[in-house]
């Protein structure tokens, strides 16, 4: 994927496609025939719906299909997003090496946003607990020759939402500003500024 | 102790073996059932509990990113005193999910997806103005890793 092009890259799925990751986005039921439903609100058959699920695979609209666990639930309490401040011309072939960890579950490139912000590689690290990821970060910098490149460690603390991603079009309608959150928010800065 | 040690053989191998490449067919569960040697109904129930006890969080579709909608991570730096309002006013936007805080100065981080890049832009804009603080745009450019899922370490 060429660089500042990934947001351009949006594929123009069909109407029907994008109904079917609508039902599909959140995951499949555990039933006996999962795709049942969904073929009924489609109106078509379930094997169509498989063979539909089957193309966005081929084209790589879906990544991977299956079993998508929790970390922290599974015992990896502590997650380390490490940013990285890599020259531009390097940043491929690193992002590509620590990709290559299993510790590891992203490896992106972003824009610098200078000054306030000079990291321009992320990637996840998860580990049992704190201890953990330090000392696989700092496996890393040896294994991919990191020593001299700037990085820090974002340990995750709260989770306040996770979820999958959720892409198709939403009605959304809601009016933050009555919100008795909107209100909490006024009243925290009202005190702050007394 | 962990917890991934108290699970038996069967739970292991349905959150390890089934990430990537689950059968796609009309009946998946009575595949992998075929594929373990156990009956249908036990990886059914099995697979309901794991869901129920959080350690899936779901079976079905990851997306690539930007390719059926374009997503950004966002990042704040809220006071303390505020954050977990802000986080909460966030956290309500249907656009918003993964939303952390992080030991940083910009110390809450989330991502943003939407269906077009205008509806994104608005979105942003609205998340300023009910959180009453900037945010900081980070689009992905480049994805450097191959998702195969992650492996458990019993494997």
């Amino acid at each position: 994927m060429g660089i500042m092009q990934a947001n351009q890259l949006v594929a123009q799925l069909s109407v029907d496609d994008r109904k079917l990751v609508k039902l599909i986005e959140h995951g499949i039921p555990v039933t006996r025939r999962p795709y049942a439903e969904i073929a009924q609100q489609l109106g078509i058959t379930e094997q169509m719906v498989v063979a539909r699920i089957q193309a966005l695979i081929h084209s790589t609209a879906i990544k991977r299909y299956g079993v998508v666990v929790r970390h922290h639930e599974l015992g990896y309490k502590a997650n380390g997003m490490v940013v990285w401040n890599i020259p531009d011309e390097s940043v491929s072939e690193i992002g590509k090496c620590i990709g290559e960890y299993n510790c590891v579950t992203l490896s992106y490139r972003r824009p610098r946003r200078l000054p306030d912000w000079p990291y321009n590689l992320f990637t996840m690290v998860h580990g049992q607990n704190r201890e953990a990821v330090i000392a696989q970060v700092n496996h890393i910098v040896q294994r991919c020759n990191l020593s001299h490149i700037e990085h820090t460690i974002l340990f995750s603390m709260r989770r306040f939402k996770q979820r999958g991603a959720k892409y198709t079009r939403m009605e959304h309608a809601t009016d933050h500003t009555a919100s008795p959150l909107s209100e909490n928010l006024k009243s925290i800065k009202q005190r702050a500024h007394v | 102790m962990n917890k991934i040690d108290v699970l038996n053989t069967l739970e292991k191998n349905l959150l390890n073996n089934f990430q990537h490449d689950m059968s796609l067919s009309t009946m998946p569960y009575a595949d992998i059932a075929r594929d373990l040697g156990v009956g249908e109904d036990k990886i059914i129930s099995t697979l309901t509990e794991l869901q129920n006890r959080g350690y899936i969080s779901r079976i079905g579709p990851v997306f690539t990113a930007n390719r059926i909608g374009v997503s950004t991570l966002a990042a704040m730096a809220i006071p303390d005193d505020e954050l977990e309002c802000v986080a909460r006013i966030i956290s309500t936007f249907p656009e918003v999910n993964h939303n952390y805080e992080r030991e940083h100065h910009y110390n809450l981080w989330f991502v943003v997806t939407a269906c077009s890049e205008e509806h994104l832009d608005i979105v942003l804009h609205e998340i300023e103005q009910h959180a009453e603080h900037p945010l900081m745009s980070l689009p992905m450019l480049e994805d450097y890793f191959i998702d195969l899922g992650f492996k458990l370490p019993w494997a």
